[in-house]
């Protein structure tokens, strides 16, 4: 389906999250690395207050009654969190480090620095801060950066401390290792600005790329986090939590225009049927009588752990629940993640997708039966769960069905790695925020702005110039790459093979071999940044010639996986001087009689036999050096 | 470009429009600075020279303090509480709007903050009494305070509730154990420390605890409610006049020295465990008194190498009657200094030994320095903490200043609230990491 976005009146705003390197945390002197398995620590449990004022709009007392009592665990790791991360001491001095880095990013974006900064306390009471809050501090505003498609502007550029990272949860708890906690972050948000999937994907690249040349940053796996504002005309706008991948943010985008869509079909299509939500009644009935001898496991099981079948009516709903939002999830789909946020049920089971896990076509009808349905017209909704859970799950579906005459709820969602979204939480109501009182208000000095001037990550005209001028490459190369995301995979490779493969070789690889096998219809999403890091070993211990990397490339796309590049290095390894010398000899040996009878061939018979030999192994000029001196030292002999 | 703290304003400033709430300055911004909390919640803060600010709304918010108030909740239980507060930490909320520090409490807010006061209580009194950081209580505040807590006592309440700054909670706790006499029921001083507006305090278990001194207590002492580890497991009650401050900022900052909590309240369970079957038990309401004279003539000095033995002197020509020293070990000062508290003791001004090592108990006769210090007067403190001695010779010489000096000694030695602890068994010994 081709989407006209302008039409749809799409617009999106990007909040990228970024971990600095910094030596220690924002507020204490803990190192920024993550603890590892084998880190002894110690667990501390606590419980946070929670006080309804302090929860976001929507359906307060359900969400109050849910987080109060929770059990938090916290995992101390020996060396990777203080007093200050377990709450049991006031932060330090904010890390002057961390905000000359984000001072000389505030003025990479063009941005204002504030005169005096304060840290905030924003409330967030998932357990994932000790103190109940996030430490957060406005350091610049009103930038923007340059796009093809127009300014995008930059509404904040914020530091603060990284949230704890969540381990384990389950009934009744949740668990948290504090290594995280702390770090600092650098929080750069969009104005809604952008107005196409391939625009979000380019700015979030190219702000990526000016966080990752200020060589202040964190790289890898978690470092980064993208989060997105998406809205269309007549939609809402939706927040979108976790978008691990830059690649997925198109993705996510597309999809979440595309449920927005259907959400909107589907308030057509009620209205069309003379529904109205005032007119929906909230009913739950125990159906559990219907399946007391069903053939269904699922439902087997769930009753003999005491469980019993609730049952949720909705009148004049039929069809409307397996009407496919987003690829592979369902409009029912949308009201089991309701479920699953509220009840803590498993999900839910809905008359539309029935017969289905071992639940007859009978007791779908028994049900429509005993809820005193018409199957033609209605549907329902079902859950497994023990009463207190069946009433908060089905009163939130019941509360998203009503919302569906409306469109599209105000939500915040997590993004799933395949790009479709889940819901996860209400939108917070007015942040909740008030200063830090621990932390006396800094002033942006003359001397740091200037300090900060150091810190500036270089434009990407300054990037090409030195791509050209210190990395030797060719223009039209340079130029490619500071408008690729691969220039990330090339600034890592040249970071650790630099000074053994010369960094022209690292961009052909990235820039012609490897588009090169994609129009081949290889997919080259296989050849990792992990398995160019052996290749370019190989090529810089000498192991293997540069020749031979593109056909090392395609052999391990072509074994799909049968071949490790660690095997097709070796088998690829060059060829010494002295066994090259050796198949020349044997080669000119071979082929005696033809070498004396044609002197002026004789250069090209051996060289092409050599080479079907060798190609790959050792480089082709090597090879016709020794050829030629081997040819002439037998000629002379004769 | 006049605006005060509360009005909406717009500023512009190099090309960037910023709206937002002028808010009151603190101390340590710049004098060009205007703070302004902007929509968004976060507060920034601008230097006015060239900027141009215009008010859009006057006075949007208010700045200004309630004053201390008297509050009444009624709730199903049957408990008749009574809640002072003295100001600190426990006490204090931070405004959201403003972000101003309020350190009041009404009843309605403490309910919110501990549900179970609505079924445990039939009346809540909640009033402020002082609005005090507790490093500026003094001994005339502790007269004050035991007055309104023996005040509610004789009334027939089920139990005194007191908010309290944790700095100096000791002193106050040992001002009240010597001067409310036979208690029919047991005093409760609690603090945080972790501000009750933060989702994380420690106020909450603290509280919640406290109750259940109220209904479960056998004894009728003045007692510490705080927490006993970093995670929220558990609260100790601790005997008022043998507990300490010991860390900085922890949670379970407050530790019993010399001697085991009166109690632990497990959490969630909320199981209230007698742990220390050394306790004052309650007395009948008839034969509770109130003794609340302190003196202020009484300082506590700590001894340090150097030390210059005239400040002894200096200390009794200002017309000091007692001076309680914080001595070096076993409860030793330099020998030159033993003239100067000889010279005291003629004077008729109280000498008291404690020891610097908190833990342990003084003994005067195992060296020929402390030898000396008893033959020039010295009273030794047995185990007390030092600040406990310090209010107990303050009590001492305030309320019973008709005594002799002899007298006064003789009372002093004696033990009154278990501030004495004469055994000290292995386990009272904390153990510290050592590595493993």
């Amino acid at each position: 389906m081709e989407i006209n976005y302008e039409e749809l009146g799409l617009k999106v705003g990007l909040e990228i999250h970024q971990q600095l390197a910094t030596k220690g945390k924002l507020f204490c002197s803990c190192s920024t690395s993550l603890a590892s398995e084998s880190t002894p620590k110690v667990e501390v449990s606590r419980y946070l207050r929670v006080a309804k004022s302090e929860i976001g709009e929507v359906d307060p007392a359900a969400l109050y009654e849910m987080l109060k009592g929770r059990k938090i665990i916290y995992e101390v790791p020996r060396g990777h969190a203080c007093l200050v991360e377990l709450d049991e001491e006031p932060p330090h001095p904010i890390n002057m480090e961390a905000v000359l880095i984000t001072l000389g990013i505030v003025k990479a974006l063009n941005a204002k620095p504030v005169d005096e900064v304060y840290v905030m306390r924003k409330i967030v009471i998932d357990g994932s801060n000790t103190s109940g809050f996030q430490r957060t501090a406005v350091v610049g505003v009103g930038g923007f950066i340059e796009d093809e498609n127009g300014r995008v502007g930059i509404q904040t550029i914020c530091l603060e401390e990284d949230a704890a990272r969540k381990v384990d949860e389950g009934k009744g708890y949740v668990k948290y290792n504090l290594d995280r906690l702390g770090i600092p972050l650098v929080e750069i948000s969009t104005a809604p600005d952008i107005k196409s999937p391939e625009q979000a994907l380019r700015v979030a690249f190219k702000l990526g790329l000016l966080l990752r040349l200020t060589g202040k940053v964190k790289r890898g796996i978690g470092t980064i986090r993208q989060d997105l504002n998406v809205s269309i005309k007549g939609g809402s706008k939706i927040e979108i939590k976790g978008v691990s991948k830059l690649e997925l943010i198109p993705k996510v985008i597309e999809y979440e225009v595309m449920r927005q869509l259907k959400l909107l079909e589907i308030r057509d299509e009620l209205i069309k049927r003379g529904l109205s939500s005032e007119e929906l009644t909230y009913v739950v009935k125990d159906v559990t009588q219907v399946f007391v001898n069903t053939k269904s496991n699922l439902v087997r099981n769930a009753l003999s752990k005491g469980l019993k079948v609730y049952a949720l009516p909705l009148k004049g709903f039929n069809g409307i629940l397996k009407v496919e939002v987003q690829p592979g999830r369902r409009f029912g789909t949308e009201l089991s993640d309701y479920a699953k946020a509220w009840g803590g049920v498993g999900g839910i089971i809905h008359s539309d997708e029935l017969p289905a896990y071992g639940i007859s076509a009978e007791e779908k009808l028994n049900v429509f039966k005993v809820l005193n349905l018409d199957e033609s017209r209605d549907a329902y909704v079902l859950t497994l769960a023990d009463d207190e859970s069946a009433e908060r799950a089905l009163q939130a579906v019941f509360e998203r069905v009503k919302n569906a005459f409306v469109g599209v709820p105000k939500e915040t969602r997590a993004a799933n790695p395949d790009g479709t979204t889940k819901y996860m939480r209400p939108q917070p109501g007015a942040s909740r925020m008030y200063p830090e009182t621990d932390i006396p208000p800094l002033r942006i000095s003359e001397e740091l702005l200037k300090e900060a001037e150091k810190l500036k990550p270089p434009t990407p005209d300054e990037l090409l110039s030195r791509l050209v001028k210190e990395h030797n490459l060719p223009k039209p190369i340079a130029e490619a790459l500071v408008r690729d995301p691969l220039i990330h995979t090339y600034l890592n490779l040249v970071e650790s093979f630099g000074r053994s493969v010369a960094p022209h070789v690292i961009a052909s690889t990235l820039m012609i071999h490897l588009k090169g096998l994609k129009s081949q219809g290889f997919d080259v999403s296989l050849i990792t940044e992990e398995v160019l890091e052996k290749v370019f070993e190989g090529v810089g211990s000498g192991l293997i010639s540069k020749d031979s990397i593109p056909e090392i490339l395609k052999e391990y796309l072509s074994s799909k996986g049968s071949k490790s590049v660690e095997e097709l290095v070796k088998a690829y390894a060059v060829l010494r001087r002295e066994d090259l010398e050796k198949i020349v000899d044997e080669v000119i040996e071979r082929n005696r009689e033809s070498i004396l009878a044609k002197e002026s061939k004789a250069f090209n018979i051996v060289m092409g036999e050599v080479m079907r030999v060798v190609r790959g192994k050792i480089d082709g000029k090597i090879v016709a050096d020794v050829v030629r001196e081997k040819l002439s030292a037998y000629l002379k002999k004769k | 470009m006049r605006f005060k703290p509360g009005d909406r304003v717009r500023v512009v400033k190099d090309d960037v429009v910023y709206e937002g709430i002028v808010l009151p300055k603190t101390e340590f911004s710049s004098e060009d600075i205007i703070m302004l909390k902007l929509d968004n919640g976060y507060n920034v803060g601008l230097s006015v020279e060239d900027a141009q600010v215009e008010v859009l709304n006057e006075n949007v918010v208010s700045f200004e303090f309630e004053e201390p108030s008297q509050t009444f909740f009624r709730g199903g239980g049957n408990l008749r509480i009574s809640f002072l507060s003295t100001g600190g930490t426990i006490v204090s909320k931070v405004d959201y709007e403003t972000g101003a520090v309020k350190p009041a409490i009404t009843a309605a807010e403490l309910v919110d903050m501990v549900p179970d006061f609505k079924n445990q209580v039939s009346e809540l009194e909640v009033l402020e009494v002082y609005r005090l950081f507790s490093e500026d209580l003094t001994p005339k505040i502790w007269e004050e305070l035991s007055f309104e807590v023996a005040k509610r006592v004789k009334s027939g309440v089920d139990g005194v509730l007191i908010a309290h700054g944790t700095d100096t909670m000791t002193y106050t706790a040992a001002a009240l154990a010597f001067s409310l006499r036979n208690l029919p029921i047991p005093i409760v001083i609690v603090g945080a420390q972790r501000s009750s507006d933060r989702p994380s305090t420690d106020a909450v278990l603290n509280l919640k605890a406290s109750l259940k001194v109220f209904t479960e207590a056998p004894f009728g002492e003045v007692v510490v409610s705080m927490h006993g580890h970093t995670s929220d497991e558990y609260v100790l009650i601790h005997r008022g006049v043998k507990v300490r401050k010991m860390h900085s900022s922890r949670r379970d900052a407050f530790q019993s020295i010399n001697d085991v909590p009166l109690a632990k309240v497990v959490f969630p369970s909320m199981e209230f465990k007698l742990i220390n079957d050394r306790y004052i038990p309650r007395a009948r309401l008839e034969d509770f008194e109130l003794i609340n004279r302190f003196s202020d003539e009484v300082a506590l000095i700590k001894f340090y190498p150097g030390f210059e033995c005239d400040l002894i002197d200096g200390l009794i020509d200002k017309g000091y009657k007692g001076l309680v020293f914080e001595g070096t070990g076993l409860g030793h000062v330099r020998n030159a200094c033993v003239d100067n508290i000889a010279r005291a003791s003629e004077l008729g001004v109280l000498t008291v030994m404690t020891t610097q090592t908190l833990f342990g108990r003084v003994n005067l006769n195992v060296y020929s320095t402390g030898r000396r210090l008893i033959k020039a007067g010295v009273i030794p403190a047995e185990d007390m903490l030092p600040e406990v001695a310090f209010v107990k010779l303050s009590w001492l010489l305030g309320s019973y200043n008709h005594l002799s000096v002899d007298e006064i000694k003789r009372l002093f030695l004696r033990n009154l609230v278990n501030e004495i602890n004469y055994r000290h068994e292995d386990f009272i010994y904390p153990r510290w990491y050592h590595g493993d």
